[in-house]
């Protein structure tokens, strides 16, 4: 955003904002120096990684960067073309940062996040700053695997949901067993009741026999309870439990794509160094960024998709569910209950 | 032995009597003889039938008409007992019976006495009657499980020989066993209210009898501030009654003497409860199983609830997000309503099958004595018979002196003899009194405690509506 020109140095305001999880904010200013600048910019340049790259142009002196010096001449002599450079200034710095951001390769790059992120001077000058760059570095390197945020988030949420869905598809069929051994239960009890009503001598009978008849239909509609939430929980939660699997399946084998690709990269660039096997190496790179371009665009789609069925799947079947609890709840059990039974 | 026998006999002293032993020893000389002879003389066709073997074991045999005019009332009775109605019998009961029956015991604050291992549990029984056999119309008093027991045996051991069906109180034992098997501890909350219940059901069921209501030991348990220690607290379990029961049936079979049942019904009666006692005993078993299941369901809908609490939290669909807590909580209220309904399945269903099995086997034990009755009667009168048979041999052999003794042994055994009829006629018309009255109150307590339980069925049921009708919109809100 904006410089500030400090007694004898121009500082920039850099502001980032980022839905990359491996920051810690969402949006954070730091204040760099051209230096600092161009100490990123060397990074780069000095990183065989990323030989194959367009190099950024340098930020030369003469471009956009004055000394207070040059400014306060400026300034005094003209003030318009003072402020039109000094937006310049600013502009090629923004400039500088956006194409790195850009990139699909060098956004991922860990000095340039240290470079936005880390609040103090980057200039390694003195043992302390260099050590607490290096603390910076650290914990920075902890957090930066997978950069490109949908995938990285996808990942994170896979992980998680696939235990959740395991844990809550092993505590539903639990559950409905436990309802189907109460509906067991039921049924001898419907029986004993029965027997009962045969055999009493007393005005028992006719009781006990109404009695079973109710047992008997409290048996069937605690069975379908039990079957419908089979049905529609349980297999719900199974299949989304392979389906689950399946996903984070897919992350990985784009994840091995991308170290196939990381791997071929750095055998091209070997064989550039060398100078032999050079088109060997361009080819099998190039084959291993296709497939890995191939592989997260389809990713993608395939991972918004599930997101789509998944929701649709969730709410056909917990409507589905509900409908049914409430069928069985309603049958008219209670008409023959109390009333009847005092008539008996 | 039996011979000089008190009236009332101690509970535990039955155990030891069994019929064939007995035999042996008495009849020494020609047991096969006296055996057919016995026969003999009991059949309807035999000359020497006179009023004290009025009770022949002919099965065609019209029912007992008894010598005493005490058992008038019974008479005209029988032919309503073989149809099968017990009510002109209870109208009876309930004109000669008098006083209303209002009385309400309630067990209640359980809590810890003493600590370590002398600690137990005290119960304040709370009496509200207008009945005037008690001092006032509402007072209370502090009781031990042991008192209870005690009360129990003191109970048992008067009156259950004499054909009272004596309410059981399921003792330590039963306990015992609940806490092994159910992985209860004795401090916790639901094995001291299951106590507590039972022993309120236990005062209900013993004041409920007439006999039992008037006696100073129950008066004294319910009244009176101070209480003796009870002593022996090896009260008349139904596992010992059943022991029991078992083997004099196995005595029984043993015995070439068998009763033959003079009068169909105390056959037939017996026939029913042991049929009652298979029934129910795979009711309550089954019952116990559904209370086991529903409490697992129970923990494992509350498990679930957290799990689908958990899904909906790493759901990134916002609306599928809520749903899913929303199921949860739905879930989390179900859970507690299964709790309850295995409440309501233990306390009001499952406890009541459990109290009559223990009362069928005090059923059991009643027509057991009555068994071992008239088996006291018989050999009575056999012994008699032996003194006459060996009288006249004195009397053709000439020998004065032992004569006389002779005629004196016989005039006591026939005493004892019309003491073994009374006693045997007193405890049949006992019988029948009390099991019309036992069937009376078990129509009852079935039917209420049925109907209770089916009516919590029908609320488990509109919670559940209630529940499922507040969460279908939100499942239908995901989009």
């Amino acid at each position: 955003s904006d410089a500030l020109s400090e007694r004898d140095k121009v500082k920039f305001t850099v502001h980032t904002k980022s839905t990359l999880p491996n920051f810690k904010q969402n949006e954070f200013s730091v204040v760099r120096q051209h230096e600092e600048f161009i100490w990123l910019h060397d990074s780069f340049v000095e990183n065989e990684e990323y030989a194959g790259y367009i190099k950024l142009q340098k930020l030369g002196e003469g471009e956009g960067s004055m000394t207070k010096e040059e400014f306060t001449k400026m300034k005094q002599e003209l003030e318009a073309e003072y402020l039109a450079i000094f937006k310049k200034t600013v502009a090629m710095h923004e400039v500088f940062l956006c194409r790195v951001a850009a990139h699909p390769v060098l956004r991922k790059d860990l000095n340039f996040h240290v470079f936005l992120e880390y609040n103090q001077d980057l200039s390694v000058r003195g043992k302390n700053k260099k050590e607490k760059l290096e603390d910076f570095f650290k914990n920075v390197v902890k957090s930066a695997t997978d950069v490109d945020d949908f995938f990285e988030h996808e990942k994170t949420f896979l992980l998680e949901y696939h235990n959740r869905v395991k844990d809550a598809s092993a505590k539903s069929d639990r559950m409905i067993r436990s309802h189907k051994n109460a509906a067991d239960d039921i049924n001898r009890i419907a029986s004993s009741l029965y027997t009962l009503g045969t055999q009493d001598s007393t005005d028992l009978c006719k009781f006990f026999l109404k009695v079973s008849e109710l047992f008997e239909k409290t048996r069937k509609i605690e069975a379908r309870v039990a079957a419908d939430e089979d049905l529609k929980l349980a297999d719900l939660l199974k299949y989304y439990l392979r389906e689950s699997q399946a996903a984070k399946d897919l992350l990985y084998r784009r994840s091995r794509a991308l170290v196939d690709y990381e791997n071929a990269n750095k055998a091209l660039d070997k064989a550039r160094a060398k100078n032999r096997d050079v088109l060997q190496a361009e080819t099998s790179q190039q084959l291993c960024c296709h497939k890995f371009e191939k592989i997260s665009e389809s990713a993608k789609q395939e991972l918004v998709d599930f997101k789509t069925r998944r929701v649709a799947a969730f709410r056909k079947n917990l409507v589905e569910l509900a409908e049914l609890e409430l069928k069985h709840a309603k049958v008219p059990f209670q008409r023959h209950s109390s009333d009847s039974l005092y008539c008996v | 032995q039996s011979a000089s026998e008190p009236a009332s006999l101690p509970a535990e002293d039955i155990s030891t009597n069994s019929n064939g032993p007995k035999q042996d020893s008495l009849f020494d000389d020609d047991p096969e003889d006296l055996f057919a002879e016995a026969t003999e003389e009991v059949s309807l066709d035999s000359p020497e039938r006179d009023v004290l073997l009025s009770d022949g074991p002919s099965p065609a045999i019209t029912p007992i008409t008894p010598p005493t005019s005490v058992l008038t009332p019974r008479i005209g009775l029988h032919d309503d007992m073989f149809t099968h109605s017990s009510f002109d019998e209870v109208k009876i009961e309930e004109e000669e019976g008098g006083d209303s029956f209002d009385i309400h015991i309630s067990v209640s604050d359980p809590e810890k006495v003493g600590d370590g291992m002398n600690a137990y549990m005290a119960y304040k029984v709370t009496t509200k009657t207008s009945i005037s056999l008690f001092k006032s119309h509402e007072f209370s008093v502090k009781r031990r499980f042991s008192d209870f027991l005690g009360l129990h045996s003191k109970l048992a051991s008067k009156y259950l020989h004499i054909g009272y069906i004596v309410p059981p109180c399921a003792g330590k034992k039963h306990w015992m066993t609940k806490v092994k098997v159910g992985k209860e501890d004795q401090s916790s909350n639901e094995f001291v209210e299951k106590r507590r219940s039972a022993l309120e059901r236990y005062l209900m069921r013993t004041v409920k009898l007439p006999v039992l209501l008037k006696d100073p030991d129950v008066l004294q348990f319910l009244e009176s501030s101070e209480l003796p220690r009870a002593v022996s607290t090896q009260a008349l379990s139904s596992a010992g009654l059943l022991r029991m029961v078992n083997k004099a049936a196995e005595a029984v079979n043993k015995m070439t003497i068998k009763m033959n049942e003079s009068d169909a019904w105390f056959e037939e009666k017996q026939q029913h409860f042991e049929n009652l006692d298979v029934q129910l005993r795979k009711l309550h078993a089954s019952m116990e199983s559904l209370v086991l299941h529903r409490k697992e369901l129970s923990v494992n809908t509350a498990q679930f609830a957290k799990s689908a609490a958990m899904l909906g939290n790493s759901e990134d669909h916002t609306a599928l997000s809520r749903a899913l807590s929303q199921l949860a909580e739905v879930e989390e209220k179900i859970d507690q309503l299964h709790q309850d309904q295995a409440n309501a399945d233990f306390y009001l269903f499952s406890e009541l099958l459990g109290d009559y099995v223990r009362l069928i086997t005090a059923v059991k034990g009643v027509f057991d004595h009555r068994m071992k009755t008239w088996q006291k009667w018989q050999d009575t009168q056999m012994l008699l018979q032996k003194k006459r048979e060996a009288e006249a041999k004195l009397q053709f052999n000439n020998k004065p002196d032992k004569l006389q003794q002779a005629k004196d042994e016989i005039k006591e055994l026939e005493g004892k003899v019309e003491q073994g009829e009374r006693e045997f006629e007193q405890i049949s018309k006992t019988i029948r009194k009390e099991v019309s009255r036992f069937e009376k109150e078990r129509v009852k307590d079935f039917k209420t405690i049925i109907i209770k339980y089916l009516e919590s069925l029908v609320q488990t049921q509109q919670q559940l509506i209630k529940y499922w009708d507040a969460f279908l919109p939100e499942a239908k809100a995901i989009s």
